[in-house]
């Protein structure tokens, strides 16, 4: 295992022609945990990802690997494993020797083929040619290059595109276990329902922008409660003195503006038995479409 | 540049490509050049056999026969050298490529290297069809087939070497256009159709003969110093034809100017 790896961008911008396409993208990707790169379809993920590895040169600013820019790294694919959204495959070339013409590339030893090919669960497929692949045996073709030199460092671009269910499910977990090994995991998607079980950390990044900051929890606070009473009057009422704003729907009361533990809080002390206390699932996605739905708005306003 | 090397070899060798080609190549210049032999050996005996005739002089004939590998054969290595770099374009490898080794121009070198050597065996496997093919049939017709003449295994070494420059003229000319289908049409739209047309054209006129040596289909024949084409010289304006190091240089020079091109345009442009 190689060192832990901090990433950082700093004032990251690049333009294409009139269009910015990033502008001033700051911020840093801490190893041990899973960090999301999130935002709709055209926001600029896949161009800031591109400007990380040297795929894209930056307008200005810059994105290293604990300072190093990745064009200068000693052996690039020993210290960044990198899956791109792009299935780069040449289709007539089997999964095996796809791997080898990378390992080769970057002094590996052979033995690492097999290795992240069992990895992946991709051995029964290893001298089929690429062309034939599924988008999930690409997906997981891409993550063994990826893992070719053992990096401290995973970037990956949707890598959840195209999974089924137990594919995701198997990704998430893979992904985990990385983390705790202490490596750096960047996950970029445009579906945040996708990555938000296996990321412990989020950049949302909308119109080139970076939107928001930090852990799930903090993105979720503000979002709505689901709670319900037998005596569902009473706890409405109560509710409504707190100055919570409070919605009626079918299945209890949809609550914007506080956490459970304050609206257990109040129950408790108004003596309202509950029958339901609970932060709604779709508050993490309303949260994220919010933020990036209103940063359009005023960019169409602009 | 060992290890990008060894990672060009293994991608021309992982794909059929290389041996499709091979195959087409060899069958093509194995054939015209059993069928040279035997029509030009024909046709001479006819000749000696007219009194007073020209006569068609042996030794003229194994360098015309021998030299169909690249007279016809050289747009096979060109196509495999043009098609290692647009193909990386095509199904966007060029990621992964770039991932594996950041400084490009390293890249680039690798691939000429791996491809000059690749083309050279080209030229080796041509040889051994015009050769393998045209030498009994020249002896069947009563011609000697010259295989005890030193001049003809030198002309055989300067086959490989100009298939050689063929393929990194190839590379050159991919990372020029990277268009993998504009790429081939216009290898073949050039080499098939615009430069005999032009060889032809300018070999009138004692100027435009003199251009038209710089040719690039040209200087390989200059290099090669034998050719169907040279030989069936049509033109009437008589122009030193060019030293067959000349023809050489003059071939790595085209290779040389797509070549450095091409790297500093295409090959440094972001790959999205």
């Amino acid at each position: 295992m190689p060192d832990r790896t901090t990433i950082e961008f700093s004032g990251l911008t690049k333009t294409f022609g009139t269009v910015k396409a990033v502008s001033d993208l700051s911020f840093r990707v801490e190893p041990g945990v899973v960090t999301g790169f999130l935002g709709p379809n055209g926001a600029g993920k896949t161009t800031s990802l591109r400007m990380l590895l040297g795929l894209v040169t930056p307008t200005s600013g810059t994105a290293t690997f604990g300072g190093v820019a990745y064009r200068d790294l000693e052996n690039p694919l020993a210290t960044v494993g990198t899956a791109l959204e792009a299935s780069s495959f040449h289709p007539g070339r089997s999964a095996r020797k796809h791997l080898e013409v990378y390992a080769a590339a970057a002094g590996l030893p052979p033995s690492r083929i097999d290795f992240v090919l069992g990895l992946v669960g991709l051995s029964t497929y290893a001298e089929r040619r690429a062309g034939g692949f599924s988008m999930g045996m690409r997906q997981r073709l891409g993550l063994a290059s990826a893992l070719l030199g053992d990096p401290g460092v995973l970037v990956l671009d949707e890598p959840t595109n195209g999974l089924d269910p137990e594919g995701i499910r198997w990704m998430r977990g893979f992904l985990r276990s990385r983390a705790a090994e202490g490596r750096t995991v960047l996950v970029s998607s445009h579906v945040l329902s996708e990555v938000q079980q296996s990321v412990d950390r989020v950049i949302i990044i909308s119109r080139g922008r970076s939107v928001f900051e930090g852990t799930l929890d903090s993105l979720e606070r503000g979002g709505a409660v689901r709670v319900d009473s037998p005596d569902r009057r009473s706890l409405l009422a109560a509710l409504t003195v707190a100055g919570m704003e409070t919605r009626r729907t079918e299945t209890g009361l949809l609550v914007t503006g506080a956490t459970p533990e304050q609206i257990g809080h109040l129950a408790l002390t108004a003596g309202i038995p509950l029958s339901l206390l609970a932060a709604e699932q779709s508050g993490l996605e309303d949260a994220f479409l919010s933020l990036v739905s209103t940063d359009e708005a005023t960019g169409a306003a602009a | 540049m060992i290890a990008a090397i060894r990672s060009e070899i293994l991608k021309l060798t992982s794909v059929r490509l290389w041996w499709v080609l091979l195959l087409i190549l060899v069958g093509y210049v194995g054939f015209t050049a059993a069928l040279l032999a035997g029509l030009f050996g024909a046709l001479g005996d006819q000749m000696s056999a007219q009194e007073g005739a020209p006569q068609f002089p042996d030794g003229l004939l194994p360098p015309i026969v021998y030299s169909t590998a690249t007279a016809i054969g050289y747009v096979f290595p060109l196509i495999l050298g043009a098609l290692a770099v647009t193909s990386e374009f095509r199904y966007q490898t060029l990621t992964p490529t770039f991932l594996a080794q950041p400084r490009r121009s390293v890249v680039l070198g690798a691939k000429l290297v791996v491809l000059a050597v690749a083309g050279a065996l080209y030229g080796v496997a041509a040889l051994v069809a015009s050769v393998g093919l045209g030498a009994p049939v020249l002896t069947l017709v009563g011609v000697p087939a010259g295989l005890d003449d030193g001049d003809t295994w030198l002309l055989m070494a300067r086959v490989v070497l100009a298939m050689a420059l063929w393929a990194a003229i190839g590379v050159g000319l991919g990372t020029l256009i990277p268009n993998q289908v504009a790429s081939i049409v216009i290898v073949l739209a050039f080499t098939q159709f615009l430069e005999p047309i032009l060889r032809v054209g300018t070999s009138f006129i004692e100027w435009t003969a003199a251009v038209g040596r710089f040719l690039p289909g040209a200087a390989s024949d200059a290099l090669v110093g034998a050719s169907v084409f040279t030989s069936l010289g049509s033109g009437t304006a008589t122009v030193e034809p060019l030293e067959w190091w000349q023809g050489g240089l003059v071939l790595a020079a085209y290779g040389a100017v797509v070549a450095v091109i091409g790297a500093l345009t295409t090959w440094r442009r972001d790959v999205t």
